[in-house]
Parts: structure tokens; sequence; C-alpha cells
């Protein structure tokens, strides 16, 4: 357990070194990190500081964040098919953005986009708490969930079939796909406290979910109170969720596939799988921002499609597997 | 001082009445058996007790928060819910969780009463098998020491002993037997009318929502009260090997 901790720690630390020294021109590690907090490197300093330190930055709070609100999703529903996505914020989310775009809201105003994603991650999340009630079971979140994202979806595909102009829609689909390129240290101030309120809610949810293993009466026996747990999941997750697409777009998979991966290493217990699954997810989006840098240099390559390249066979090889023990 | 006390307590499903002005009390040292046909609202009535169904009425166990209720009354459900391969030894301290402060690492004094279960069950030699991969009755098995880890004055399980081979059947209900023997309590639903007849110190028989008797076994399992809640004909002695009781026909 601690030992998997340590590596996935390690992990990220290395990843973080690779994500801010790597880049188009041709400068050494020492260097470049020496940049970093000097000064009279010049141009270096900038673009160590300015575009390098903000997207390091982003990959490991978005990745983090992501895992451990999907272990935390999986562990609530008691389903390994579920995903942070599945209450609507992140689809709802995405509806915001566009509409930003497409209004001229998001080249208008330096943070207008990730705002008005955020302002659509608020409203998805009012109106999946008014659908599903406050008292219902887990099946009431699941369906007002399904109910909100094909709603947000519908409307999004709205307003790219009337949109007037096709830069618009063209800048919509691209943003659509999720990238960490070119954000700020603007971006990393606006999400931070979504992502951390996010996760420090969710990680009082531990024993919950280890109790929740007996099934929902069997949860509420063992005192836990099961409004109250189920509020603070969608709250935690939602603020995760609505920030990372407001400051990255759609990145789908990680909130699906991390937690997926590293439970038989925590022993299938839902508690000690909300860490591992935040540093887990921290490492993916690493690994995948980094990818996006290395194998297209020149052709902007989309964060979203590289998780959802890299996640999609790796679940298949998960339920080929689950398939062979079940028979 | 009694470990539950229930008064006129009434459920309505969809419009149906399920349970009906529904009064009894539990003291401790009693082994209770809930009898009555399948859709006499067993399940209802110890949901109801527990405040996990919404009720009219009394129980002195709904009216409790979560977590004092969690110390007083352990719950083991007809369904048996086993999420995720966890091992053996780790659902069954789950039974602690009321018990612990903060954290999850569990204190000796807790670690022992874990064991105890286990061994209590005979699960020794199941410890580290992922729980939801055991057959049927060993999983019963699992989830009935879980519920003993939570030391509570009261159990309370809806068909424990459905599932199980024989020789489980009867040392589970032996277990429930020793509890009372030890002055807590339980509160058992069962279908096995026999084992009811030998282990049993008093039987609850419910009949469309309502008590249709409550007391010893022997003045409980009458062939004219057998006849009109399950419609049987039936066998009852006192031998020399303790009470015998067998249903034989369906009137």
């Amino acid at each position: 357990m601690t030992r998997l901790m340590l590596l996935l720690l390690v992990a990220v630390l290395a990843l973080f070194l690779v994500s801010l020294t790597l880049g188009p021109a041709d400068v050494g590690m020492g260097e470049s990190l020496a940049a970093l907090f000097d000064d009279s490197y010049g141009p270096l300093t900038l673009v160590m500081q300015e575009i390098r330190l903000p997207r390091a930055i982003l990959a490991v709070l978005l990745g983090g964040g992501l895992g451990l609100s999907g272990a935390a999703m999986q562990g609530y529903l008691r389903n390994p098919l579920a995903e942070p996505g599945l209450i609507g914020v992140s689809s709802s989310a995405a509806l915001g953005a566009v509409l930003a775009i497409n209004s001229g809201l998001a080249a208008a105003l330096t943070l207008g986009l990730p705002m008005a994603a955020l302002a659509g991650a608020l409203a998805g999340v009012f109106l999946v708490m008014a659908l599903a009630g406050s008292h219902g079971s887990s099946l009431s979140l699941i369906l007002a969930g399904i109910a909100i994202s094909a709603l947000a979806a519908a409307l999004t595909s709205l307003v790219l079939n009337l949109s007037p102009n096709p830069f618009a829609a063209n800048e919509i689909v691209f943003w659509m796909m999720g990238s960490l390129a070119d954000r700020s240290m603007q971006h990393v101030w606006l999400v931070l406290p979504f992502v951390a309120t996010g996760a420090a809610l969710l990680l009082t949810l531990a024993r919950g979910l280890d109790a929740l293993t007996l099934g929902e009466d069997g949860a509420r026996t063992l005192g836990m109170n099961l409004n109250r747990l189920r509020l603070l999941l969608v709250i935690g997750t939602a603020s995760i969720v609505g920030g990372a697409t407001a400051t990255a777009g759609a990145i789908g998979f990680i909130g699906l596939v991390v937690p997926h991966i590293l439970r038989p290493f925590v022993g299938w217990q839902p508690s000690r799988l909300l860490w591992a699954s935040g540093l887990g997810g921290a490492v993916m989006l690493q690994l995948a921002d980094i990818a996006v840098r290395v194998i297209f240099p020149a052709r902007d390559l989309k964060l979203g499609v590289v998780t959802a390249l890299v996640g999609a066979p790796l679940f298949l090889h998960l339920i080929y597997k689950t398939r062979k023990g079940l028979a | 001082m009694s470990l539950l006390s229930v008064q006129n307590l009434s459920v309505t499903l969809r419009n149906r009445p399920v349970i009906r002005d529904v009064s009894f009390e539990v003291q401790p040292g009693e082994f209770i058996g809930l009898l009555g046909p399948n859709g006499s609202g067993k399940t209802s009535l110890m949901r109801a007790v527990l405040g996990l169904l919404p009720a009219t009425g009394r129980s002195s166990l709904a009216e409790m928060n979560t977590s004092d209720r969690a110390r007083a009354v352990s719950w083991m459900p007809q369904s048996r819910e086993i999420a995720w391969p966890i091992p053996v030894e780790r659902l069954v301290a789950l039974g602690r969780l009321p018990h612990l402060p903060q954290g999850l690492q569990l204190p000796m004094a807790d670690q022992a009463l874990v064991d105890q279960a286990i061994n209590r069950m005979g699960l020794v030699s199941f410890r580290r098998r992922a729980a939801s991969r055991l057959s049927g009755g060993e999983q019963a098995r699992a989830l009935i020491a879980r519920a003993l880890a939570q030391d509570t004055p009261l159990f309370m399980a809806d068909e424990p002993a459905t599932g199980l081979d024989p020789a489980h059947q009867i040392s589970t209900t032996e277990i429930f037997a020793t509890l009372a023997a030890e002055g807590r309590s339980a509160l058992v639903s069962l279908h096995d009318l026999g084992l009811a007849a030998r282990h049993c110190t008093r039987l609850i028989l419910l009949s469309e929502g309502r008590i249709l008797a409550d007391g010893a076994p022997s003045d409980v399992l009458t062939p004219d009260l057998m006849a009109r809640a399950f419609g049987i004909s039936v066998w009852h002695q006192n031998t020399a090997q303790g009470p015998v009781f067998q249903p034989l026909e369906v009137l």
C-alpha cells in the first residue's frame, strides 16, 4: 500500500519535471529549471513561468482531481463502469463554454470561456440535484445525470447547428477535444480552489464508501448518513469536473480507467483507492500531455483524443480480463 | 431496560398497508424468531423498526440518530450484498466502523472482536479469500460475522440461515441462542420452523402485516395457529432430544 503510494508519488514528480523541461526549444533540463527561478535567462524564463509551469501544474491538478472523483463515483455506485461525467456536469460545463465561444464572450474576456463553463456546470449540478431529490437512491442520481447529460449535449449540438460562423464552429469542435496548451497561471488560480474544495470533500467520504460495500441498507445501519454522503459526492465531483472542463475541455477516460487499474493494488478497498486513484490520475494525464507534445509536435494533437485513444483499448483489455474472471 | 420498543407501528407502501399496528418489546437475553408466510411483512417490519422504511407509530431504534443506532443494533439484510472482492477479514472489520473515532487503522481491541467473529462463524481458513467470490452460504456466514463484529446489544437479521447447509444452519442458530444466553438479544426472521422450535426463546408470528401470535415457541407453534398462518398441518412433540417440529401437509 505505502509502496504503491510512494511509487505513484515518485512518478508524479518525475513526470512533472519532464513536462516542465519538454519543449520545441533545444534547451537542457538543468538550464530550463534554473531559468524557472532566475529572471536573468530572459525569454526562457518567460517560457518556463508563463507557458510550461501552468501547463505542468494543470496536468497534475486536473488528472489528480479526475482520478479521485472517478474512484469516489465508482465507490458510491459500486460499479466499476461509473465515471465522474455521469452526473452531467461535464456536458453542462461544455455547453456553457460553447455558448461563450459562439457568443463572442470567450474572445472578449480573458477568462470568459472558463467562467461561462463554470456557470454551466453550476446550472447542471443544480438541475441534477433537483431532479434526483435529496432522499433518493443512487439510481435516481444516475437517471438525473443521464437526462441532464443528454439535454446539455442536445443543446450543444443545437448551438453548433445554428452557428452562423464556421470559424466559431471549428473552434468549438477543437475546444471540446480537450487541451492544456497555452493555459496561463490565471487558469491555475481559477481552477485551484475548485479542485482543492472538491478533493477535500471527496476525501471525507472514505468510510462511507467502505461501508457501502455492504449495500445502502448495510451502510446506513453502520451509522452512515447516505443523504449527506450523496450530497457531498455530487458537490465534490461537480466542483472538480466543472473546474477541469472549464480550463481544459472534455478529457475523458481518466476517471473511468485509473480507478479500475489501481483497484487490485489497494485490496479493492474503496477508501484506499481514493488517494491512489488521485495520484494515478495525475500520472496518466501528465503522460498523455507529454505524448501530445512528443508524437506530433507540429500538429496540435488534442489531449482528450489521446486519453480516449489510450483509455479505450485499456478499458477493452480490462473488460476482457473481467470476462475471463467470470467464466 | 428493553433493547427495543415498538408501538403501533404501521407501514404503507404504494397505498397498500404492509404492516398494521404492530407493537412489541425486546428484553435482554431473548432470541426472537420472526415467523410468517411469504409477503406477511417480516422484512418490511424489520426495516421499519430500524428506520430504513418510513412508518407511522414508534420504534425506539428509528428515533435514534444514525451513529447511536449503529452502536445499538446490527443488521444483516436479506440481499447479501458484497460489492467488491475485498478479503473476508476486511469485510468483517467493516462492522467496527461505528466504533472507530477517525482514520481506518484497526485498534487491538477491535481486531480481537473481528478475530472472535471470524472464529465463531468458522471462517478462519477463508480470512484472506475474496468475500464476493465465496459460495452463497459462505458469503452469508461472512456477513453474519460482520454483524457479530459490530458487537451491539441487539442483532437483527433477515433470513440469515437461508442457503446454509444443515450443519451451518444449526450452528448459526446456536450462535444467536448463545448471544441471548450472554444477555444480548437477537431478532431473526426464519422459515425453518424446526430450528425455531428448538432454539428460539420466543416467537412472533406475522400474518398479513399483523401479529397473529407472540409468545413461547410451544404457544405459537400450535396446530391451530400454523393452519391459520401457513395453511399446513404439523407434528410437534417434546422428545428426549428436545422439541421436534415437523410440517406435514398443505391443508
